[in-house]
């Protein structure tokens, strides 16, 4: 057991005190304390006992389902109260310090090759992922922060759930259309011109600085002369997003073209290879890793694009439409549904890329875990 | 018979910041085909130089060679000789039987005469078995047999090897010398050779180059008298030391008139 982890119990074991002992709340008049209710005492209970019979050595999935446990209580006891008191917070606490010390335990036992199960090393994001939310809920609940500041997650969950049909026209006109199409066109356009810049010395003296003035230029001054250009619909928001994604895609690919070595290229040149050959079977397949790594930056820098372009000029539906909109009518939680639909988009599709990128540069040192 | 390498008074001078830098001069050379052809020399003597000139990789700026009767360029192009260079330099997103199919591919070959040719020329390397290996999962040793059975798989005549085993420790050295004088003798195609170890440059050849440096050219040109059958042990033998003794005195009259 390491000293952080020892301090993790001991801490946990005083919050779990202090949960019992301080009101945990207040109800109309009345104080609520903790042995009120039977699960608001009956779990600091169980924590103290626990943490005393393994003297400290609690098996990390016990600790796991204990973290568990507390993150239902704190949530149960939401309802038990009108505004939070001391005792509360030390509850959120004691979950929140038991939680860490299953994950600190855990990732232990995981990097000393003690535990075997490597799937088990999902359960700590997931378990940091869950602590988060309920102390957000916690949070924001129990201390009635005001909705227009911060929602609780459970309140941007029922404005998902019953606004599916918006948000779902919303992700086909700004995701499915814009984003896809910009982020196919741009990145094809960057390699491209990447190429061309390659084959020849007066494009990469002509075409590399305009590439870098067209990424210097604000995006807010361009979304709405795309507007002008290409309209209200989405092919204006697919403009933004193949200037924003151009650039990187080119800079990383004009690189990528380079890393090849003299000896590499004598070899192709042995053969009497010709440039398309020599391109295609030595340059591209080593310039992958930096592709890719292009095409991740993208990826997230598309949907950002798109969603800033909607803010200039945009048909009545749109993620960036519904954001601005919401914001003006004070309908804070929808805007928090949109972010929370946009950031699952940009994970997965930043996720997609990356395991494509596995797929196809298994043999790089950096993803084979090997030396050159 | 015309010689697969003939070299007259060739001469190649880099230009650099520093000043010219002669690299190879006044070279005369005839490589006739069947020939294991040595080079041998202290770093600088240009004997890199002049293999990457038979293979057209350098430019030479006095004098002329031919390549199989042709200019280099017209040889190269005409896929005459397979290099092997220093290192293996295979491409690590391609298995082992790709790697070897690359330069079939580049040179336009059918599946089936690529199935054939990477089988056979993977049988003469012994590499047999390792078809579907990545070029990271194998030892040093076998990536450079594997860089070795990718410059015979197209069957050109000559093949040019600019210090194959270098870089291999001398027990995998011994073994792989051996090797390549089996296929030497199963092929029967001319090589040119680049090293700096004499016992390597006596053990393979059957002709041994001395070069010396600053600047580089041609101090010596001994003909082998070793049978073309040789045992590891015939490193022992009084002939070959005989051999080894004349190329050492080669390699000290070319440093003569240095100061050290």
């Amino acid at each position: 057991m390491s000293r952080l982890e020892r301090i993790l119990a001991i801490a946990a074991a005083l919050f779990a005190v202090l949960a019992i002992a301080l009101p945990l709340g207040i109800r109309g008049d009345a104080v609520v304390m903790s042995w009120t209710g039977v699960l608001s005492v009956a779990w600091p209970v169980l924590v103290l006992l626990l943490l005393a019979l393994f003297t400290l050595k609690l098996p990390p999935l016990v600790s796991g389902l204990l973290a568990v446990a507390g993150g239902a209580v704190v949530l149960f006891e939401l309802a038990q109260f009108d505004s939070a008191g001391w005792g509360y917070w030390a509850l959120l606490a004691t979950a929140w310090l038991v939680a860490w010390l299953f994950a600190e335990r855990l990732s232990a036992r995981l990097a000393s090759g003690a535990e075997r199960r490597r799937w088990l090393g999902m359960l700590v994001p997931t378990m940091f992922g869950l602590a988060v939310l309920v102390a957000w809920e916690a949070g924001t609940r129990g201390g009635n922060v005001p909705n227009v500041l911060l929602p609780a997650p459970s309140v941007i969950w029922a404005r998902i759930v019953a606004n599916l049909p918006i948000l779902a026209a919303d992700f086909q006109q700004t995701f499915l259309k814009a984003v896809l199409a910009g982020y196919a066109i741009g990145n094809g356009v960057g390699l491209l011109v990447a190429i061309a810049i390659d084959r020849s010395p007066f494009l990469k003296r002509g075409l590399l600085p305009i590439g870098s003035f067209v990424s210097a230029l604000p995006l807010v001054g361009i979304a709405p002369i795309m507007v002008m250009w290409f309209g209200f619909d989405w092919p204006s928001k697919a403009a933004v997003v193949v200037l924003m994604t151009f650039f990187p895609m080119l800079v990383n690919a004009v690189a990528g073209l380079n890393v090849t070595v003299a000896m590499e290229r004598d070899l192709m040149r042995s053969y009497a290879s010709s440039y398309w050959q020599t391109l295609f079977k030595l340059r591209l397949p080593a310039a992958a890793p930096f592709i890719f790594n292009a095409l991740k930056i993208n990826s997230t820098l598309a949907l950002i694009g798109a969603i800033v372009a909607e803010f200039f000029g945009t048909p009545v539906v749109g993620m960036g439409f519904r954001i601005s909109t919401a914001v003006g009518r004070m309908d804070i939680d929808l805007v928090w549904a949109e972010i929370a639909v946009s950031a699952l988009a940009g994970s997965v599709f930043y996720g997609v890329v990356a395991l494509i990128e596995r797929a196809v540069t298994f043999w790089h040192p950096s993803i084979r875990g090997g030396t050159t | 018979m015309t010689a697969v390498v003939s070299a007259k008074n060739l001469g190649l001078t880099f230009r650099t910041n520093d000043g010219d830098v002669v690299a190879l001069s006044d070279v005369n050379l005839e490589v006739q085909p069947g020939e294991f052809v040595s080079f041998i020399g202290p770093s600088g003597c240009g004997k890199t130089t002049f293999l990457r000139v038979i293979a057209d990789l350098e430019q030479p700026t006095s004098g002329t060679i031919s390549v199989n009767g042709m200019t280099p360029e017209a040889a190269r192009k005409s896929r005459s000789y397979g290099y092997v260079f220093q290192a293996p330099a295979l491409f690590p997103w391609r298995t082992i039987e790709k790697n070897v199919a690359l330069p079939l591919e580049i040179m336009g070959h059918s599946d089936a005469e690529r199935k054939a040719r990477i089988a056979r020329t993977l049988e003469l390397v012994n590499l047999t078995g390792f078809e579907r290996k990545f070029p990271w999962q194998l030892s040093g040793g076998m990536q450079q047999r594997a860089s070795i059975a990718r410059a015979l798989a197209f069957d050109a005549d000559l093949l040019l090897m600019d210090e194959p085993f270098g870089a291999l420790d001398e027990i995998v050295r011994d073994h792989l010398n051996s090797e390549l004088l089996k296929l030497f003798a199963a092929t029967k195609k001319t090589i040119a050779f680049v090293t700096h170890s004499i016992p390597e440059a006596v053990y393979l050849s059957t002709k041994i180059v001395v070069m010396s440096p600053r600047p580089g050219r041609v101090t010596d040109i001994i003909d082998s008298t070793l049978p073309a059958e040789r045992p590891l042990e015939i490193r022992e033998t009084p002939e070959f030391l005989e051999i080894a003794h004349r190329v050492r005195e080669g390699l000290r009259a070319g440093h003569s008139y240095e100061q050290s």
